[in-house]
């Protein structure tokens, strides 16, 4: 099988699988991240929402050949210490419930404030409404996403 | 932990984390039997709900599976406030199966903290007059002199003082006390407050471990090839397509299909779209949606009677109005976002079982069923739950994954994709309802029939009837709560081959749909406001009518009328409202709901739903508003969009693409008012749902002129 060399937060790792394999199993079976979850299969739930140099992207959509040298970030390399702005909005909001689509939540938070540091609730929209989430969460998403704009503040 | 590898028999111990040194046990055993069921969890594990660590760090070990309802966060709150430790020490996670110590485990109807409200202050009191003792001992005093805060005994007269972890071992050899002085509520300083999930940092960081996230060494990883019609069966199969694919290790059949285990699940999957299979396709390959219908409305006169009050037949014939309806209801799949899925380890001398599961010790008899193995042998290790709903209780991915660990002679992780998910049945029953109501001259329902074909839940999972009928397919209709003097309801199951199961807040998301929008056209037909309809029948059920008075005047109720708001010049954009409204009782609580529902440019919205929830007493109220929010919204996406069809005998559905659910651009401002007026505690998981289909149908109704009779709303409306 072909080898490949990646970038995952921060670390390059080598893994030996297809070239057709979805990068997604690539970090949870060969990497054990699981921070990264699967929902659809087919880049419907977005629960696989990783940032690929930065910019947002779904692993299960994403095989391993094409991510050459692009800079892969799971949501084990968003902070260490639960310190990214997201994180600590998610925290005082307490948006989680049973957690499974939440990573995929954080991630896509993230990119949405890198491209729009003071987002609309429209932008909000734009950007959050493709990662499903079973529970209903949505309201406190769109309450965390405001306050990490803010710095935290209320 | 992530990226942890876990040893096949060491889970425990690795997701116990702080040093065992104190396990207090509270439970009716003998002293010897409780022991022996707590040596059996191994070394240093005494077991039951309280594990306190020489560090400090406090461990509760709790039976019910968390899903997302925050129950482990609410447990952990009542145990915390009789045993007085700091909130920060404290670490939860799921206990073994345990029959013996914990009682049948299963985590659904809304009942953990119902059944857990005493038990866990006490097992909390219990242990915290063990450390009491186990200082006073050491100190030579009396233990009325010394007294527990902040997570230390301490001892004024002589200002000494002992941490909890420094106290453990000592604490574990004595005597448990089994009916501790409790605290009066006046005392709670956890319970009724605003306390943080302890799960959320765990969730948001991609260190929680979900079942799907569980590997041993030496696992493969599975899928099951299934039948392609419900009721159907392998004829026969060639592996070697399968075998061929790199990375897939063994091909072999288990009682639901061919098991196609490879090294991960590219290859697993690849091996399983290889794989032949020839198919028997059983005596239900023509199955549709129509025929079912015509199934079920065929039988609608044949059912049990539920309940029988006044003389209905004869009630409609003298109503000034008589109004005939039928509802329908489809499928509905759960959709949990993690799909189902089990790791099993079966040997000759034990089977190990991690997954998310809301019913262990029934896995656990699933386990000792398929391996002939004592059930002792097998042992179940909780993982968090992606999404529950009553999906996870129904175990045929444990069953599968035991087949496939005893048929592959190794340790494997069983994977359901979406579309296996989706499509493996277990659904909320399709129901048909036949409605007839009467109105007299001062448009006040006199006559009440209400005919319905359902699915049983009950025989679906090898239970009984009851006087024949299926009690969890006729909640909220037989015991329709409206002071009607004639009510009339009978119940049947149409022996449908599509499996059904528990779907959340069971066939109340149904019926209370049914009842209430039939209300409305009852109310309509007699020209009465809804709410007051209402209130003017519920003369026996204060609660409901204090919860609907309260929901009515939170959102400002306005009856039947329809606001224009601004439009764009072309005339786009014109925006039509009305409120609809609902009551329900159920899992001992009481919810009324608003909503709010407009029409813009032929789409429905429902931007805002008022919600009056009264639970008896608040535990914890961000819990109960979260669980309002979710139940709206599950039930929302049901109501627009769910629907499982039945096409040539299986699913339609497979993905998101066809089983849509809402979306946070669709997510309505959601009010919710909390009635804790000490009564008797109810449950919050599944009783935000009932109402939210009923609410919207009725302001549809109330904007259209016409009633929403069959879901989903989707079908009439775009949305």
């Amino acid at each position: 099988m072909p080898k490949y060399s990646i970038t995952v937060n921060g670390t390059i790792r080598a893994v030996d699988v297809p070239a057709d394999t979805p990068l997604l199993w690539v970090l949870r079976d060969e990497l054990d991240l699981t921070g990264t979850k699967y929902g659809c299969g087919t880049g419907q739930c977005r629960s696989c929402a990783v940032h690929l140099d930065g910019e947002i992207a779904y692993a299960c959509l994403v095989t391993i050949q094409s991510i050459g040298d692009q800079e892969v970030l799971t949501i084990e390399g968003l902070s260490d210490d639960l310190s990214h702005p997201v994180q600590k909005a998610w925290l005082d909001v307490d948006v989680p419930q049973c957690g499974w689509c939440q990573p995929g939540q954080v991630m896509t938070a993230a990119a949405l404030l890198e491209e729009h540091p003071s987002p609309t609730d429209e932008q909000i929209d734009e950007w959050m409404s493709p990662v499903l989430c079973r529970c209903g969460t949505y309201g406190r998403i769109r309450t965390a996403i405001h306050r990490a704009a803010r710095g935290g503040d209320r | 932990m992530s990226g942890q590898v876990l040893s096949r028999r060491g889970f425990v111990a690795v997701s116990g984390g702080a040093g065992a040194g104190l396990v207090l046990g509270f439970s009716l055993l003998g002293c010897d039997r409780r022991a022996e069921a707590i040596g059996a969890l191994g070394p240093g594990t005494l077991n039951a709900w309280i594990r306190v660590g020489t560090d400090d760090t406090v461990s509760f070990l709790l039976s019910e599976s968390e899903m997302g309802q925050g129950t482990h966060t609410a447990l952990a709150m009542l145990l915390a406030e009789e045993l007085e430790v700091p909130w920060d020490r404290i670490r939860t996670e799921h206990s073994p199966a345990d029959q013996d110590l914990y009682g049948r485990q299963s985590t659904g109807g809304s009942t953990s903290m119902r059944s857990n409200f005493e038990r866990m202050r006490v097992a909390g009191a219990s242990a915290r007059l063990m450390l009491i003792e186990a200082a006073a001992l050491r100190w030579a005093v009396p233990a009325s002199e010394c007294r527990v805060a902040d997570g230390r005994v301490e001892h004024d007269d002589s200002g000494r003082s002992l941490s909890f972890g420094e106290l453990a071992d000592a604490a574990a050899g004595l005597e448990a006390p089994e009916s501790p002085p409790l605290k009066e509520p006046a005392e709670w300083r956890l319970i009724g407050k605003r306390i943080r999930r302890l799960d959320s940092p765990s969730k948001i960081d991609g260190s929680a471990i979900f079942g799907m996230d569980v590997k041993v060494p030496g696992m493969l990883t599975a899928l099951v090839a299934r039948p392609p019609v419900f009721g159907g069966s392998v004829r026969r199969f060639d592996p070697e397509p399968a075998l061929a694919v790199p990375g897939v290790r063994q091909v072999v059949e288990i009682p639901s299909g061919v098991v196609v285990a490879a090294d991960g699940f590219w290859a697993a999957k690849k091996g399983r779209d290889a794989l032949e299979v020839e198919w028997n396709p059983g005596d239900f390959g023509d199955a549709s949606d129509e025929s079912i219908r015509e199934r079920c409305r065929s039988m609608a006169d044949d059912g049990a009677v539920v309940r029988s009050d006044g003389a209905t037949t004869s009630a409609l014939e003298e109503a000034a109005t008589r109004i005939e309806a039928e509802y329908e209801a489809p499928f509905l799949a759960h959709a949990t976002m993690e799909p189902v899925n089990c790791v099993a380890d079966v040997r000759a001398d034990g089977c190990d079982i991690w997954t998310g599961t809301q019913a262990q010790t029934s896995a656990q008899d699933i386990g000792a069923r398929i391996t002939g193995l004592p059930t002792e042998k097998v042992r179940i290790h909780t993982q968090m739950l992606g999404g529950g709903f009553g999906r996870r209780s129904r175990n045929d991915f444990v069953a599968d994954a035991v087949e496939a660990s005893k048929a592959l002679g190794a340790p494997v992780k069983l994977m359901y994709t979406r579309e296996d998910d989706m499509r493996a049945g277990s659904y909320r029953p399709v129901a048909y309802n036949r409605l007839v109501g009467g109105v007299d001259g001062r448009g006040m329902p006199t006559a009440w029939e209400h005919r319905m074909v359902s699915p049983s839940i009950l025989l679906n999972i090898g239970a009984r009837l009851q006087d024949g009928v299926d009690p969890t397919a006729t909640e909220n209709a037989g015991n329709l709560g409206y002071s009607i003097p004639n009510i009339h309801v009978t119940w049947t199951d149409p022996g449908l081959p599509v499996s059904v199961h528990f779907w959340r807040a069971v066939s109340n998301s149904q019926n209370v749909w049914v009842t209430e929008c039939f209300l409305d056209e009852l109310a309509a037909a007699g020209g009465r406001d809804p709410v007051d309809f209402r209130l003017a029948l519920l003369g026996d059920h204060p609660r409901r009518a204090r919860a609907l008075r309260l929901a009515a005047e939170k959102a400002g109720w306005t009856s039947g009328a329809v606001r224009r708001t601004q439009s764009g010049a072309d005339g786009s954009g014109a925006t039509r409202s009305a409120m609809g409204c609902a009551v329900a009782e159920c899992f001992g609580s009481v919810v009324a709901q608003v909503a709010e529902v407009e029409i813009i440019d032929g789409v429905v919205r429902v931007p805002r739903v008022v919600c009056a929830i009264d639970c008896g007493f608040v535990i914890n109220p961000d819990t109960i508003e979260a669980q309002m929010e979710s139940g709206i919204v599950y039930g929302l996406s049901a109501a627009l969009y769910g629907k499982i069809s039945i096409e040539n005998g299986a699913a339609a559905e497979g993905n998101f693409d066809r089983y849509p659910i809402m979306r946070l651009r669709e997510m309505p401002r959601v009010e919710t008012h909390i009635i804790a007026e000490g009564d008797a505690l109810g449950g919050i998981g599944e009783v935000g749902l009932p109402c939210i289909a009923p609410a919207v149908c009725n302001a549809l109704f109330a904007l259209t002129g016409e009633p929403v009779r069959s879901l989903p709303i989707g079908d009439r409306y775009r949305s």
